[in-house]
C-alpha cells in the first residue's frame, strides 16, 4: 500500500455535529478510513473509523470534555503513521508515538491535551555513514548506510513503499532525519527517517519457518516451553499470577537484538519501574544498558482508550521496521485484554451489534491479524530478522474460557498459563506445567540437540513425564496420603518436587537466579537426573524410600540457583551424593 | 447563562434535552426547580439535537417545567489549605455546620493522568505495625492496596488500624488522610468519625461523606472529589497522603445503574463495558511525582459480593491496583483478627521497599519462605479431613503444624498492638525455625547462618 503523503485539496474542513467520549461524529468533510482528523479548536488528533452517509465517525486520541457540536474538523488525509529513524531506541512513547518526555516538558507532569510531538527529534543531528557508492542500484528496503543509534547499529533502508533505482548520489555527514542523505536517478529522496502507517503490515520477502529458540533465562521456558525467534506466545493468568514480571524478564534477559515494550491498559508505576530498572541493567551479550536497546510504549489504563487501541499497531511498526535491518526483535504487549477492551468500548460507542461479551465480532480477525506480523523473515535486503510477539492476556475472574483467551489461543504457538494457585503459593514463575504447551519443540530439536546437549531433548522428556506422573499420583495421595504410595513411587514423587523446587521455581527478583542460561538449565536437570537414577536404583538394591529422601547432599541443590559460579558446589554435590547412595546400597 | 425549557425525557438519573445552543461534552448542568432549587448534573452526549444530562442527586422533583442552565466548563472543585479538618457531602458541600472552603485554586474533578514519565518510584517502606502487611504483604509510599472483604468482616477496623499506625520510620513529614465514603451506613461512617476525633487524626484528614440514604449517583464523583483534594494536598503542598475510599463495591453499583439508564450493552455481570477504564481514572491517581515533595497512597475498600473474588468489582479492581490484601471469613470465624489472608493477598511494590536499605536484608526470602509452608500446610489440611493425621508423613505433619503456628502467631494480634518489621521479620523466623532447616529452600545458607534462631547467639542461648 502507498503511504499517503500530500493533503488532498478540497473539502477538508468539517464541523462536529456530535460528541459522547471518545467517539464524536462530524459531517462535511470528505474522509476515507483511518484518516487521521484534527478535531475541535484545540484540534485534537483522531482517526475516521467509520462513514456512515454524511456522518464522518472519529475516535479522538485524546479527551474530549468541553468539546462541543460546531466546532471545526480538519482532515488531514493521511494515514495513523509513526517516524521511523534515529532516535526510536531508549524513547518512551504514549499510544500515538509521542514521547512522554516531550510531553512532560511541554505540558507539565499531567498529560494534558492538544499538544502534539513528533517520534522523532527533528533536530538532532545523527553520523550517517553510506554503505553504497553512488552508481550502484538499490530497490525498496536496500541499505543504504548506517547511523551509530546506541550501542546498536541503525541501517539506513530505502523505504519499502518506493520505487528502486540508481544511487545518484549519497554523502556521509552529520544530519537531521529530515535531511536528504541519497538521491536516486528517478528523484527518489532519501533522507534518515521514513514513514509508515502503522495499520498496515511492513512488506518482506519471504516468511521463514522458525528454528532457533529466543533464549529468556527462564528456566520453565527454554527449558520446558521455548518460544523461537519469530514465533508467537500468549501468558493468560488472572491478576497477580506474573503476567507483568515473566513479561519484564523477557524484556530484560531475552537473546533478542531489540526488544518493543508495550504497556496497553495498564499501571503507570510499571511503566516507571522499567524506566527506572532498565538503564541500571545490563545486557548480558554485550554488556550494555538494557535501555539502549528498547523502545518503550506507555498508554497506561488511565490515558485515553482510543490511543490505547492504536498502542499496539504503533509497537508492532516499530518492531517490524528493526526487523527490516536483520534483527532479532522481540515485542512484548501487556495486556492484548486492554487493547480488546479498548475495541470493544470503541466498537459499542459506535452501537455496532456486540458479538461474545460485548466485544466486537471482528476481535478474532484483529488479534489474528497482530500476530500474523510475527515471523522469522527474509527481509526486502535480503537478510535474515525476526519479530517475536508474547502477549500477555487478563481474563475476567481468571476464567480462560473468555473470548479474547480462547481467540489468542487459536492462533499463537505457545501457551503458557499461569495459575493463581501456584502464585498464592509464591512458587513463581506461576506458569502451569501440565496445561503450557510449545508447538516449536520439533522445530527447535536441532537447535537443542547441536547446542546445549544430544542428551537435552530426552532429558527434557523425562522431566515431563515425572511431572505428569506426579500429578496423577497427587491424586491418589488426595485420597489415601503419601505413605500409603509404593515405594517407587514415593521416590517418583520426592524427584517431581525436585524439578518444580530446584528447576522450575525461579525467583526474578534474585541477583543470580533471575537469569539462568541454557548451561546452567541443563546442569541442574542432570544433577536431578542424576537423583532420580541413583534413587531408583537404591530402592531396587533395598534401600527404603526414607533413606533416599533423606540423602543430605541433595540438600544443597537449590543452593545452586542462588551461586553465580555454580559449577565447582554442583561437582561437590553430584559427586558426595554418589558417595552417599554407594554407601546406602552397600549397607542394604 | 441561559437557560432552556426543552426537557423531553427523563429516564432514572438521565434528562433529555432539546434545541440547545451547542453544549460542551461533560459540561456541569446546573437544573433549576420550580421551587428555585437546584441539582447538578454532566453531559454525557452532545450533539445537535440532544444534550443527555446524567444528573448527580436524585431526578426527584425535575420534570418538563424545569429550567437547564449549562455552565459552560466542566465541574471543578474549589480547594484550599483550610479544607483539612473539615466535613463535606459527597457532592463536596461542607456539611459540618462550619464556613464554605476559601478556595485557593479551582481544579477540573476528572484529574489528568500522571505522564508515565513524570512518576516517581515508590520506595518508602511504610510500616503498619501489621504482621501480614508489613512482613508478606509490605506496602509503600504512593502504592494504591485495596483491602478485599466481604460483608460483616471487619475491614473497617484494619482500614483504622493501619490509617492510625502507619508511619515511614525516620521521617517526620506533613501527612493528611482524605476519607471519601460512598453509601456507607451512618453507623459506619460514625465508626471512623470518631476513631479520627478521638486519635486527632480528623484535624489533619477531610471527610467526604456519601451515605447510604444519600443519592447513589452521587457516589460518582465522591471518589473524584477526594482525589482531587488530595493531589492538591500532595502535589501542591506537598503532603504525604494517605486516601481511603469506602465502599468501590457501591461507586460500582452506581456506575452500572448508570449504564442500565443508558440503555448501554452491559458487560460482564451486567457492569458497563468501559467499568475498567473508569475505575482506572480513580486508582491510578496515586502515586509519587518526580521533584514533588508529596504523595498519594490510596486505600480503597471494597465488599466482595459473595465473598466471590471473581466478581468484576474486586476483579477489575485488582487488575488495576498494585495487590490487594483479602479479609478471609474463615479466619475471622476462627477468631483470629485481623482476618487477613495471606495467601490470596499481595504487594506489588513490596520488592521496591523491602530488603537492605529499606527494611532487612532477609525479608524477600523469609516472606517466600513463610508463603510455601503456610500453603503447603494449608492444603494438608484438607487431606487430613479425609485420610486422618496418621496417614501423613513427618514432613506434611510438621508443615500442617505450622499452618496453626502462622495463623496463631503471625496473623493474629491485637487491635492496638502495633509491631515493628523487625519484630515481624524474627517472629517469622521464629516460626519458621519450627521446620527443619532442610526444608528451608527458599532461603540462602548465608542468611539462614545469620538469622535462623538456631545458629544465633540469642537463639542459641534460649535453645
Ligand atoms: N518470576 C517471579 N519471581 C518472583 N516473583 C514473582 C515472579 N513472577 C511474579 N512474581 C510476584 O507476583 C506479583 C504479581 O506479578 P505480576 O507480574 O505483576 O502479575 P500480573 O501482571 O499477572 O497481575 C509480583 O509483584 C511478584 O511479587
Ligand atoms: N501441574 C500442576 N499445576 C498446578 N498446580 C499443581 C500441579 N501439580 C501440583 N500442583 C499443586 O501443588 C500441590 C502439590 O504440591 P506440594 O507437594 O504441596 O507442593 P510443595 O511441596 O512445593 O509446596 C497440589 O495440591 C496442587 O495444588
Ligand atoms: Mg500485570
Ligand atoms: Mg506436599
Amino acid at each position: 500500500m502507498e503511504v499517503k503523503t500530500e493533503k488532498p485539496k478540497s473539502d477538508t474542513t468539517g464541523v462536529l455535529k456530535r460528541i459522547a467520549g471518545p467517539v464524536v461524529t462530524a459531517v462535511g468533510i470528505d474522509a476515507h478510513m483511518y484518516d487521521v482528523v484534527k478535531v475541535g479548536n484545540e484540534e485534537l488528533m483522531g482517526e475516521v473509523i467509520k462513514i456512515q452517509g454524511e456522518n464522518i465517525i472519529i475516535q479522538v486520541y485524546e479527551d474530549t470534555s468541553g468539546i462541543r457540536p460546531g466546532e471545526p474538523v480538519i482532515n488531514t488525509g493521511l494515514s495513523l503513521a509513526v517516524e521511523l529513524g534515529p532516535g526510536l531506541l531508549t524513547s518512551i512513547y504514549d499510544g500515538i508515538q509521542r514521547p512522554l518526555s516531550v510531553l512532560v516538558d511541554k505540558m507539565g507532569d499531567f498529560i494534558q491535551r492538544g499538544v502534539s510531538a513528533p517520534g522523532l527529534d527533528h533536530a538532532k543531528k545523527w553520523e550517517f555513514k553510506p554503505l553504497v557508492k553512488e552508481g550502484a542500484s538499490v530497490g525498496p528496503g536496500s541499505i543504504i548506510g548506517e547511523v551509530q543509534e546506541t550501542n546498536i547499529v541503525h541501517r539506513i533502508m530505502v523505504p519499502p513503499n518506493v520505487k528502486g533505482g540508481v544511487v545518484k548520489s549519497i554523502k556521509a555527514g552529520s544530519f537531521t532525519v529530515d535531511e536528504v542523505v541519497c538521491t536516486l536517478d528517478n528523484g527518489v529522496q532519501i533522507s534518515l527517517m521514513q514513514k509508515w502507517p502503522v495499520r498496515v503490515p511492513r512488506p518482506v520477502n519471504e516468511k521463514m519457518n522458525p528454528t532457533v529458540p529466543l533464549i529468556t533465562g527462564q528456566r520453565i521456558l527454554d527449558g520446558l516451553f521455548p518460544i523461537a525467534k519469530g514465533g508467537t506466545a500468549a501468558i493468560p493468568g488472572p491478576f497477580g499470577s506474573g503476567k507483568t514480571v515473566t513479561q519484564q524478564q523477557l524484556a530484560k534477559w531475552s537473546d533478542a537484538e531489540i526488544v518493543v515494550y508495550i504497556g496497553c491498559g495498564e499501571r503507570g508505576n510499571e511503566m516507571t519501574e522499567v524506566l527506572t530498572e532498565f538503564p541500571e541493567l545490563e545486557d548480558p551479550k554485550s554488556g550494555k544498558p538494557l535501555m539502549e536497546r528498547t523502545v518503550l510504549i506507555a498508554n497506561t489504563s488511565n490515558m485515553p482508550v482510543a490511543a490505547r487501541e492504536a498502542s499496539v499497531y504503533t509497537g508492532i511498526t516499530i518492531a517490524e521496521y528493526f526487523r527490516d535491518m536483520g534483527y532479532d526483535v522481540s515485542l512484548m504487549a501487556d495486556s492484548t485484554s486492554r487493547w480488546a477492551e479498548a475495541m470493544r468500548e470503541i466498537s459499542s460507542r459506535l452501537e455496532e451489534m456486540p458479538g461474545e461479551e460485548g466485544y466486537p465480532a471482528y476481535l478474532a480477525a484483529r488479534l489474528s491479524e497482530f500476530y500474523e506480523r510475527a515471523g522469522r523473515v527474509m527481509t526486502l535486503s535480503g537478510s535474515m530478522g525476526s519479530v517475536s510477539v508474547i502477549g500477555a492476556v487478563s481474563p475476567p475472574g481468571g476464567d480462560f474460557s473468555e473470548p479474547v483467551t480462547q481467540n489468542t489461543l487459536r492462533i499463537v504457538k505457545v501457551f503458557w498459563a499461569l495459575d493463581a494457585k501456584l502464585s498464592q503459593r509464591r512458587h513463581f514463575p506461576a506458569i502451569n506445567w501440565l496445561n503450557s504447551y510449545s508447538l516449536y519443540l520439533d522445530s527447535l530439536h536441532d537447535w537443542y540437540d547441536k547446542e546445549v546437549s544430544p542428551e537435552w531433548n530426552t532429558i527434557r522428556s523425562w522431566a515431563m513425564e515425572i511431572l505428569q506422573k506426579e500429578a496423577e499420583l497427587q491424586e491418589i495421595v488426595q485420597l489415601v496420603g503419601s505413605d500409603a504410595l509404593p515405594e517407587a513411587e514415593q521416590i517418583t514423587i520426592e524427584v517431581a518436587r525436585m524439578i518444580r523446587e530446584i528447576f522450575l521455581q525461579q525467583n526474578a527478583y534474585d541477583a543470580v537466579d533471575t537469569f539462568c542460561d541454557m548451561k546452567k538449565q541443563y546442569d541442574m536437570m542432570k544433577a536431578i537426573r542424576q537423583y532420580s537414577d541413583l534413587a531408583y536404583a537404591a530402592q531396587s538394591a533395598g534401600v527404603t524410600p526414607q533413606q533416599i529422601i533423606s540423602v543430605k547432599s541433595k540438600n544443597d541443590l537449590p543452593q545452586i540457583k542462588f551461586i553465580k559460579d555454580y559449577k565447582p558446589s554442583l561437582d561437590k554435590i553430584q559427586a558426595e551424593m554418589d558417595a552417599e547412595f554407594n554407601a546406602l546400597r552397600s549397607a542394604a | 447563562m441561559k437557560e432552556y425549557r426543552t426537557i423531553t425525557q427523563i429516564a432514572g438519573p438521565l434528562v433529555f434535552v432539546e434545541k440547545t445552543e451547542p453544549v460542551g461534552y461533560g459540561e456541569l448542568v446546573n437544573i433549576v426547580l420550580f421551587d428555585g432549587s437546584t441539582k447538578r448534573g454532566q453531559v454525557l452526549d452532545t450533539s445537535d439535537e440532544l444534550v443527555v444530562v446524567q444528573v448527580f442527586e436524585t431526578t426527584a422533583g425535575i420534570g418538563k417545567d424545569s429550567g437547564i442552565r449549562f455552565t459552560g466548563e466542566t465541574i471543578k472543585m474549589p480547594v484550599g489549605r483550610d479544607m483539612l479538618g473539615r466535613i463535606l457531602s459527597g457532592g463536596g458541600k461542607p456539611i459540618d455546620g462550619g464556613p464554605e472552603i476559601v478556595p485557593e485554586k479551582r481544579l477540573d474533578i476528572t484529574g489528568a493522568a500522571i505522564n508515565p514519565y513524570a512518576r516517581g518510584s515508590p520506595n518508602d517502606f511504610i510500616q503498619t505495625g501489621i504482621s501480614t502487611i508489613d512482613g508478606t504483604n509490605t506496602l509503600v509510599r504512593g502504592q494504591k492496596l485495596p483491602i478485599f472483604s466481604g460483608a460483616g468482616l471487619p475491614h473497617n477496623q484494619i482500614a483504622l488500624q493501619i490509617a492510625r499506625q502507619s508511619k515511614v520510620p525516620g521521617s517526620k513529614e506533613a501527612f493528611a488522610v482524605v476519607f471519601a465514603a460512598m453509601g456507607i451506613t451512618k453507623e459506619e461512617a460514625n465508626y471512623f468519625m470518631q476513631d479520627f476525633e478521638r486519635t486527632g487524626a480528623l484535624e489533619r484528614a477531610v471527610v467526604f461523606l456519601n451515605l447510604a440514604d444519600d443519592p447513589a449517583v452521587e457516589r460518582i464523583i465522591t471518589p473524584r472529589l477526594a482525589l482531587t483534594t488530595a493531589e492538591y494536598l500532595a502535589f501542591d503542598l506537598g503532603m504525604h497522603v494517605l486516601v481511603i475510599l469506602t465502599d468501590m463495591t457501591n461507586y460500582c453499583e452506581a456506575l452500572r445503574q448508570i449504564g442500565a439508564a443508558r440503555e448501554e450493552v452491559p458487560g460482564r455481570r451486567g457492569y458497563p463495558g468501559y467499568m475498567y477504564t473508569d475505575l482506572a481514572g480513580i486508582y491510578e491517581r496515586a502515586g509519587i511525582v518526580k521533584g514533588k515533595k508529596g504523595s498519594i497512597t490510596q486505600f480503597p475498600i471494597l465488599t466482595m459480593p459473595g465473598d466471590d473474588i471473581t466478581h468484576p468489582i474486586p476483579d477489575l479492581t485488582g487488575y488495576i491496583t498494585e495487590g490487594q490484601i483479602v479479609v478471609s471469613r474463615e479466619l475471622h470465624r476462627k477468631g483470629i483478627y485481623p482476618p487477613i489472608n495471606v495467601l490470596p493477598s499481595l504487594s506489588r511494590l513490596m520488592n521496591l521497599g523491602i530488603g537492605t536499605g529499606h527494611t532487612r536484608e532477609d525479608h524477600k526470602k523469609v516472606s517466600d519462605q513463610m508463603y510455601a509452608a503456610y500453603a503447603e500446610g494449608n492444603d494438608l489440611r484438607g487431606l487430613v479431613a479425609i485420610v486422618g493425621k496418621d496417614a501423613l508423613s513427618e514432613r506434611d505433619r510438621m508443615f500442617l503444624e505450622f499452618a496453626d503456628i502462622f495463623e496463631n502467631r503471625f496473623v493474629r494480634q491485637g487491635y492496638n498492638e502495633d509491631r515493628t518489621i523487625e519484630d515481624t521479620l524474627n517472629l517469622g523466623w521464629n516460626l519458621l525455625a519450627t521446620l527443619p532447616v532442610e526444608q528451608l529452600v527458599r532461603i540462602d545458607r548465608d542468611l539462614i547462618n545469620k538469622y535462623h534462631p538456631k545458629f544465633t547467639k540469642a537463639g542459641k542461648a534460649e535453645g
